[in-house]
């Protein structure tokens, strides 16, 4: 029965991107030619779509896949500063993402279990944690880039300072609301401080944390394709903004299916590690 | 009764009122002695404060005044010396049977390498019956199983005194009668210090050798000690057949019905009769036993019926 429902949805899965790439494919088709014809010459100098006075035309799902599988062929060409593979582009932002997400992560989660063990401190924080919560990441890049004067390090601190928010609030919540009973068990066993908090809070307070981990990865992902766009050079962000000035529309369109593909498997990932710290109660 | 191993010295303890000003006391001057290897309930109604005194011999709250003497010391905080068996059974739920055995064993003995650590722990699963369950993690286990491994992890430390909470309140009744069986064979084989509070008192007929009556709150107090009167030897399948089963139930019963409201009636009658009640040595009652000495200063139920 399950596995029958599994199947069938798989079918309807196929079938809507069927549906979608048909009706793509049927909507992007020119226009019937009008007007006099075109001197090969000129056509040719100014390119095909200007020639007519058009726009460059909307690409088509196998003009899409043709590209996707060029760059998939070929990932990791370098011809030139502004013309590298795909891999190469993603390559940049995901370590970005990755080294701007770990610096937040070492510093968020033993801040987060000193406020959540700590109601002075949590209290005492609190006002500077909701004020800077809410603001926009990207905000804080011309300061970034005035202080720290690297493109490439900016956009590590624009991932650090959008990713230590859930992780940080998570963390402490987890740790606040550990049940009772589990620090009664420790307190009759006399467990010291250290060992109280590696062995009974932070296993129970794991699923906590590692949803905020999770929230954190996903928009360190999506903070890091606007903040590329802004500081320029390299990365999967400034390659759509590139491609966007070449007018290569198809090249836009492969790359936001890969920032797609990409973000959804650094969320399994964390998904993954978050099912093996969840404890069944 | 000479020997006061473990005993409760005039504690008190109060809340202050959340609308603010003034405070209320759940009990106050309260002295209670348990002496080695006995078996000791408190009964009483919800609110009476019974949990509050479990919970400050644990160490786990403390007395706004008064002292707890463990063995002629002083307590001060919880300690591996009383061990604590808790109503909601408290199991770490990522840890399996053995390692929430083991995590008591190794906080009480660290320097144990864990090859003994794991010794021990299996050999008080295997005494709660768990044997064979060892790396099954809490979420698999029935109710009493659970509540099995928490009395495994609570007989591990081999503590001065067991402290129970309602350990057996969560469970079904069959699961209960069991489980009271075998923590009436373990206590009596190890000559185990208990005091264990409930709400059961059946349950309290069956396992303790004194129960201890509590008054309600506010203000509670140790009404009576209830000296259980049937044989060391009881089966729970005939135990109401003895002769005197009836004389302590009805006790308790009737104690828990209509006397635990108005206590301070009887207080001020036991005044005028010249028999004060005292805080420090509550009287020690042996229902169904005939008591010579004592004037039958407090009405009977069918004395106070009958005048009614």
């Amino acid at each position: 029965m399950i596995a029958s429902e599994r199947v069938r949805a798989l079918a309807l899965s196929g079938l809507i991107l069927a549906g979608f790439l048909a009706l793509w494919h049927v909507g992007v088709q020119p226009d019937a030619p009008t007007g006099p014809a075109l001197d090969p010459e000129y056509a040719k100098l100014v390119g095909a779509a200007a020639a007519t006075g058009s726009q460059t035309p909307m690409p088509g799902p196998l003009d899409v896949g043709a590209k996707l599988w060029q760059h998939i062929a070929d990932p990791f060409y370098v011809r030139g500063t502004n013309d590298m593979g795909l891999g190469i582009q993603l390559g940049y932002s995901i370590a970005r993402v990755l080294a701007g997400y770990l610096l937040a992560a070492a510093v968020a989660i033993p801040l987060g279990f000193a406020i959540g063990m700590s109601p002075l401190l949590y209290r005492s924080l609190d006002p500077f944690i909701q004020i800077l919560k809410p603001i926009s990441p990207l905000a804080w890049m011309p300061l970034a880039l005035y202080t720290i004067k690297d493109s490439s390090t900016s956009s590590i601190f624009v991932i650090f300072i959008c990713s230590i928010w859930p992780m940080l609030i998570n963390t402490a919540f987890g740790v606040a609301s550990v049940r009772r009973e589990w620090l009664n068990v420790a307190l009759t066993l006399e467990v010291k401080p250290l060992r109280r908090a590696l062995t009974i809070i932070l296993p129970a307070a794991a699923p906590t944390i590692l949803t905020g981990m999770r929230i954190s990865i996903g928009i360190a992902w999506l903070v890091i394709v606007a903040a590329e766009m802004l500081v320029g050079g390299t990365g999967i962000g400034y390659f759509v903004w590139n491609q966007w000035n070449n007018l290569s529309i198809t090249d836009i369109i492969t790359a936001i299916l890969l920032i797609g593909l990409v973000g959804m498997l650094l969320d399994q990932a964390l998904a993954r590690l978050a099912a093996a710290v969840t404890y069944p109660e | 009764m000479a020997e006061r191993y473990i005993s409760l010295e005039a504690i008190a303890r109060s809340y202050p009122n959340p609308a603010g000003g003034g405070s209320t006391t759940v009990f106050q001057d309260l002295w209670l002695t348990l002496p080695r290897g006995t078996f000791t309930c408190i009964i009483g109604h919800s609110g009476c404060g019974k949990t509050t005194v479990l919970n400050i011999l644990a160490g786990l709250d403390r007395p706004s005044a008064g002292e707890v003497v463990v063995d002629g010391t002083a307590i001060d905080g919880p300690s591996l010396d009383r061990a604590v068996i808790f109503q909601s059974h408290a199991l770490l739920p990522w840890k399996t049977v053995i390692g929430n055995v083991a995590y008591a064993v190794r906080s009480k003995w660290p320097r144990w390498s864990n090859a003994e650590v794991l010794a021990h722990a299996r050999k008080f699963i295997a005494l709660v019956g768990l044997s064979g369950a060892e790396d099954k993690k809490p979420a698999h286990l029935s109710g009493g199983m659970k509540q099995r491994v928490g009395i495994a992890r609570a007989l591990s430390l081999e503590p001065k005194i067991l402290l129970m909470d309602e350990p057996f309140s969560a469970l079904d009744a069959l699961t209960r009668g069991t489980l009271q069986d075998e923590v009436r064979k373990i206590c009596q084989e190890t000559g185990q210090t208990v005091l264990m509070i409930t709400h059961d008192v059946d349950e309290a007929i069956y396992l303790a050798d004194r129960v201890v009556l509590m008054t309600n709150g506010p203000g509670a107090v140790i009404a009576e000690i209830v000296e259980n009167t049937l044989p060391m030897q009881r089966d729970r399948h005939d135990i109401h057949r003895h002769p005197a089963y009836y004389p302590v139930r009805n006790h308790i019963i009737d104690f828990l019905v209509t006397r635990s409201k108005n206590f301070d009636v009887e207080r001020t009658a036991l005044e005028a009769a010249g028999m004060p009640w005292n805080a420090r040595q509550p009287r020690l009652v042996r229902p169904g036993i005939p008591e010579p000495t004592l004037a039958p200063s407090v009405p009977t139920l069918a004395q106070r019926t009958a005048t009614q």
